[in-house]
């Protein structure tokens, strides 16, 4: 019944190559469901610690419509965490056993949640630069090979074209304001600039997984290739604001139509990435926190739930009688 | 999670008339607080008209079955469909 | 603030009441978010307090038309002190732990909803609408803040001691809910507020349905603390307010 190994590998490849879809109950290489787990489950973590640093601002904005807005923002990222945790699970990945490993310091997620939001300007900069950052990653994963991911990745897309929208619009009222508040945005802007874009991963040449991953149809496009389109979209709309790129070496290449930049700092971000970053250590232990405060109601609702299910029994037993 | 806390497949439907379809998971300690968190979850948005909730341990699925013994016999059977019998220029209606 | 000479001042003062304790309540509940017990949960709070907060700016705007000159509802969010805010003190009981949060949701959704009835019928075709608008999203609050405390109550030995705690600490704010003072007597008799003396004892019954399921039971003699409403409030709200307010007043003059 059963086939070889090499032979169904070079059936999935070919049904990824039609462009077929994989569902949870279809047989997959190894290879492919830990390379969805490490990519799902990073994408997961980094919607679940990227609450933290606009969170901190939900009970600090400076009027009730922007705290409406962030507020629904906030939550989103609750939303899209809950939808990638159950396309784990799709893959017999229990959400538990994932967040174990986050809240152990093991698991990655997003570096730029380890920087602090140290002002409402940069409330508006997560929005409109990391989550702009986050689209342009994220819509060709809307076409991910993964079914579950996939249809997970269609219902964020909408939600962070919101998040998106709302960050841009908090950062052009800054800077349509006082001196102050466009100062505000400036730093906030020199604080994010960078690290936004090391979100998208390492140079193409350094990118372990990438080669492997392309070929399964769970990353669509090069590390490079997305970063160079979120900076070809993002700077007009930072002339737009009239604000300063805080790049020295910026320039368009009239030829190729495209921005070119300075160098990235690869060196922080390794920095970062191995949990040297100014808050990784708070994000984690924050999340910690949370969930060991939380336990004695999980276990509260579980103890309610067995009760309530034995009371149910009796009485149908009673009933039978 | 304490053992009995169980994930609930949630299904919706956006209006009468169309089918509820699969749109995610929630996990829950009970029937009640599952079908509460589906509609927080889901429906932050959009506006459904209905929600149904299974627990997932007991949605039956063809999962594990061999997929060619289930499903493909019945790529075989065309005369089963409207196009499989030529109609003559001329014949209207059919 | 404390005469109330003109009935424009009264229905302003009246609407601060409602648009107060609900802004309270949503800034909270803004402090369980990325922190409740799980994912679920955070979408589930975080929801309520956006119901909460739609309701308090409908009210705080409609409280500020009747100012003059006219107030915003952010003027009247921030630049505002403690002693001038005018919601229950109930709702500015501090988050403490889940439990502490669920039973005051509990006890201020159980009245809210009361309250949202009556005033859906006040002859003020505003307060009409804004209530019969936030009463949907009210029934749900309470259905949900109700299911928690039977969980609590009836889930761990410790669940159970710590909702029981909250209820202890909490009581000691309900009287203030149904006290009717002159301003509530004033409101009652123009046709536009709610009676609230009379509403305690459908009140109390459905508590006393909820807690029963819970196995928790009402405090036996709890205080009578009812200073909110007319502005004497505790060092929590101080203190919320500063973390609130802080940003807005330090940039006079600022659009957000």
């Amino acid at each position: 019944m059963s086939e070889p190994v090499e032979g169904r590998e070079a059936a999935f490849q070919q049904r990824i190559e039609r462009g077929e879809k994989i569902e949870s109950q279809d047989w997959m290489p190894e290879g492919y469901r830990k390379a969805l787990v490490r990519q799902i489950s990073q994408h997961a973590h980094s919607e679940y610690v990227g609450m933290l640093p606009e969170g901190f601002w939900l009970t600090r904005a400076p009027s009730l419509h922007r705290k409406c807005v962030l507020l629904a923002k906030v939550q989103d990222e609750a939303g899209h965490a809950q939808y990638l945790y159950s396309a784990l699970e799709s893959l017999g990945v229990e959400r538990d056993t994932v967040y174990q490993e986050l809240l152990a310091g093991r698991a990655k997620y997003l570096n730029i949640f380890n920087y602090p939001a140290l002002s409402w300007a940069d409330v508006g900069m997560i929005g409109w630069l990391t989550d702009g950052a986050a689209i342009v990653n994220q819509v060709p994963l809307s076409r991910s090979s993964y079914g579950p991911y996939a249809r997970a990745m269609v219902r964020i897309c909408q939600e962070e074209s919101f998040h998106h929208r709302q960050g841009f619009d908090l950062v052009h009222r800054l800077v349509e304001g006082t001196a102050r508040q466009r100062q505000m945005a400036q730093d906030a802007l020199d604080r994010w600039w960078w690290p936004t874009l090391m979100v998208f991963g390492p140079p193409d040449e350094h990118s372990p997984h990438s080669r492997q991953s392309m070929q399964w149809g769970i990353k669509l496009y090069s590390n490079d290739t997305l970063r160079q389109k979120f900076i070809d979209q993002t700077v007009p709309q930072i002339h737009h604001l009239g604000l300063r790129v805080p790049d020295a070496d910026l320039r368009l290449n009239e030829a190729s139509g495209h921005y070119e930049i300075g160098p990235i700092d690869w060196v922080e971000f390794q920095r970062v990435i191995q949990g040297e970053g100014p808050c990784n250590r708070e994000r984690i232990s924050s999340r910690q926190r949370s969930w060991e405060q939380g336990a004695w109601v999980r276990e509260a609702a579980a103890c309610h739930a067995d009760k309530a299910s034995t009371a149910a029994a009796l009485a149908g037993d009673e009933h039978a009688q | 999670m304490p053992n009995n806390w169980k994930t609930w497949e949630v299904f919706v439907r956006s209006q009468n008339g169309i089918a509820h379809r699969h749109i995610g998971s929630v996990q829950a300690s009970d029937a009640d607080m599952a079908l509460r968190y589906a509609r927080d979850v889901y429906t932050r948005r959009d506006a459904f008209v209905s929600l149904w909730l299974v627990a997932s341990e007991h949605l039956i699925s063809s999962a594990g079955q061999d997929q060619s013994a289930w499903f493909e016999t019945a790529h075989d059977k065309g005369y089963r469909q409207a196009t499989f019998y030529p109609v003559p220029d001329g014949v209207q209606n059919l | 603030m404390t005469t109330h000479r003109t009935p424009g001042a009264q229905l302003s003062e009246y609407l601060l009441r409602l648009g107060d304790s609900t802004l309270i309540l949503a800034q909270q509940l803004c402090g369980w978010c990325g922190h409740a017990p799980t994912l679920e949960e955070d979408v589930a709070l975080s929801n309520v307090a956006l119901d909460l907060l739609g309701q308090s700016r409908l009210w705080l705007d409609y409280a500020g038309s009747q100012m003059t000159p006219r107030q915003s509802e952010d003027q009247l969010a921030y630049q505002r002190d403690a002693e001038q805010f005018r919601n229950v003190l109930l709702v500015e009981q501090p988050n403490g732990n889940f439990a502490d949060t669920q039973v005051r949701q509990f006890l201020f959704d159980s009245w809210h909803c009361l309250l949202l009835r009556e005033l859906s019928r006040s002859s003020d075709a505003q307060v009409s609408a804004i209530a019969s608008k936030a009463r949907k999203e009210v029934a749900y609050h309470l259905q949900r803040s109700s299911e928690w405390v039977v969980r609590l109550g009836d889930g761990t030995a410790r669940s159970h001691a710590y909702a029981q705690q909250a209820l202890a600490h909490c009581a000691d704010h309900v009287h203030e809910l149904f006290a009717m003072d002159g301003l509530d007597q004033a409101m009652l008799h123009a046709g536009i507020g709610a009676d609230l003396a009379a509403l305690k004892p459908e009140w109390f019954s459905y508590v006393q349905q909820v807690l029963a399921a819970a196995r928790l039971s009402y405090p036996q003699n709890p205080l009578n603390l009812d200073a909110g409403k007319r502005g004497q409030h505790g060092e929590h709200l101080v203190g919320l307010l500063m973390e609130m307010q802080y940003l807005a007043r330090s940039n006079p003059g600022a659009q957000w």
